[in-house]
């Protein structure tokens, strides 16, 4: 029954991994297959290979390959592009021949009846596993230690980079900062915050400068490139809002003035910033 | 137990033409990790077919060769990316001439 509902979720979810563009929707539905396979096991008398299963392959797998789509950028798609003319189309064949092959070959094999596990389980499927690994497979066990540690070396091999300048330390970015204000004026200090004497104090707002103008340098780069920044002209609607506002207030209470974000009541831009 | 078998069969299968037909290094590695997924089924499968735990022995090394291999792999693509700035099978072809 689990199988019946599993495998066809199985074979689309496979079939998806060779038709969709982005290669974290196939790292997703790679996922989907490997839990319904650890559901199978469990199914199959397996219940240690259903949690190593989702341990391993779900849990540290998926997750390394994740890690490396974050790395080399998520947004690569496949190319389109044959390099050999017809190689698609001769793959498609060449795979339905395939398993075409296998599945009418196993179909015409009879493996006669299920022996079941029920017997080898007796005493429980971990320790029956544990009495055939540490004895007639310790050695195949010993050696995929030392597959192991090579692993971890090699990776450790292939991941490092040599570095070819020296690093940059805090003293070399101090005498660079006050190198750059010699020579350019540029300005010493941090970059002025966000929202500084803005009607809101978000990261999207530019801070204001003395004569009303947005100061580009106090909003992010990516935020600027994103093109979520709010723009000078609604900047200056708000500012002409405000001065409206301070205009039909005059001799009215400040309490009466429209939330904003600064201190509560207070209003939101005093009559020497507007003028 | 036959259906499991076919089942492994195909899935096998379809990690087959991937292998063949993807160009993103780490879309044809998951593949291959599919093909392998394949195999375990079927080594459960006859495990329990055959009533001793042989096969999901096998099951279990073939998974920790798996876990090794993809982090070489991975690592093998990451160097190829940084030096060549694409993850495309296609463009690590240096060798050919």
């Amino acid at each position: 029954m689990t199988f019946w509902i599993l495998a066809p979720i199985m074979v689309a979810a496979a079939l998806g991994i060779l038709f969709v563009r982005k290669a974290v929707h196939a790292a997703l539905l790679l996922a989907v297959v490997m839990i319904s396979l650890a559901f199978l096991y469990a199914v199959l008398d397996a219940p240690f290979l259903f949690a190593v299963q989702i341990i391993v392959y779900t849990g540290a797998i998926l997750m390394l390959f994740l890690f490396v789509m974050m790395l080399i950028g998520v947004d690569a798609t496949d190319s389109v592009v044959e390099t050999i003319r017809g190689q698609r189309v001769m793959a498609v064949v060449l795979g339905l021949l395939f398993g075409v092959v296998l599945v009418v070959g196993i179909s015409q094999v009879t493996l006669g009846t299920v022996v079941g596990l029920d017997e080898a389980n007796a005493g429980g499927n971990v320790p029956a596993i544990a009495n055939i690994l540490f004895s007639r497979y310790v050695f195949a066990f010993e050696a995929t230690s030392a597959l192991l540690i090579t692993a971890a070396l090699g990776a450790m091999v292939l991941a490092h980079r040599e570095r070819l300048t020296p690093k940059q330390t805090q003293a070399d970015q101090a005498a660079q900062r006050m190198r750059d204000y010699a020579e350019h004026g540029k300005h010493l200090g941090p970059l002025p915050s966000p929202g500084v004497y803005a009607r809101h104090n978000a990261v999207d707002t530019p801070a204001l400068l003395p004569d009303g103008t947005a100061a580009e340098s106090s909003v992010s780069r990516v935020l600027a490139a994103r093109g979520t920044v709010r723009s000078a002209p609604a900047l200056a609607d708000d500012i002409d809002d405000v001065r409206r506002q301070i205009a039909g207030l005059d001799g009215k209470s400040p309490a009466a003035m429209p939330e904003t974000s600064g201190k509560a009541g207070a209003p939101a831009a005093t009559e020497e910033d507007v003028k | 137990m036959t259906e499991y078998v076919v089942l492994s069969a195909i899935l096998f299968t379809i990690g087959c033409v991937g292998v063949l037909t993807r160009r993103n290094a780490i879309v044809v590695f998951m593949c291959v990790e599919l093909m392998l997924n394949a195999c375990n089924l079927a080594f459960v499968a006859f495990a329990r077919q055959h009533g001793n735990l042989d096969g999901q022995i096998t099951a279990f090394f073939v998974m920790v060769v798996a876990a090794a291999e993809v982090v070489i792999g991975l690592a093998i693509i990451m160097t190829i990316f940084r030096t060549r700035r694409s993850a495309s099978v296609d463009d690590a072809s240096l060798l050919k001439y």
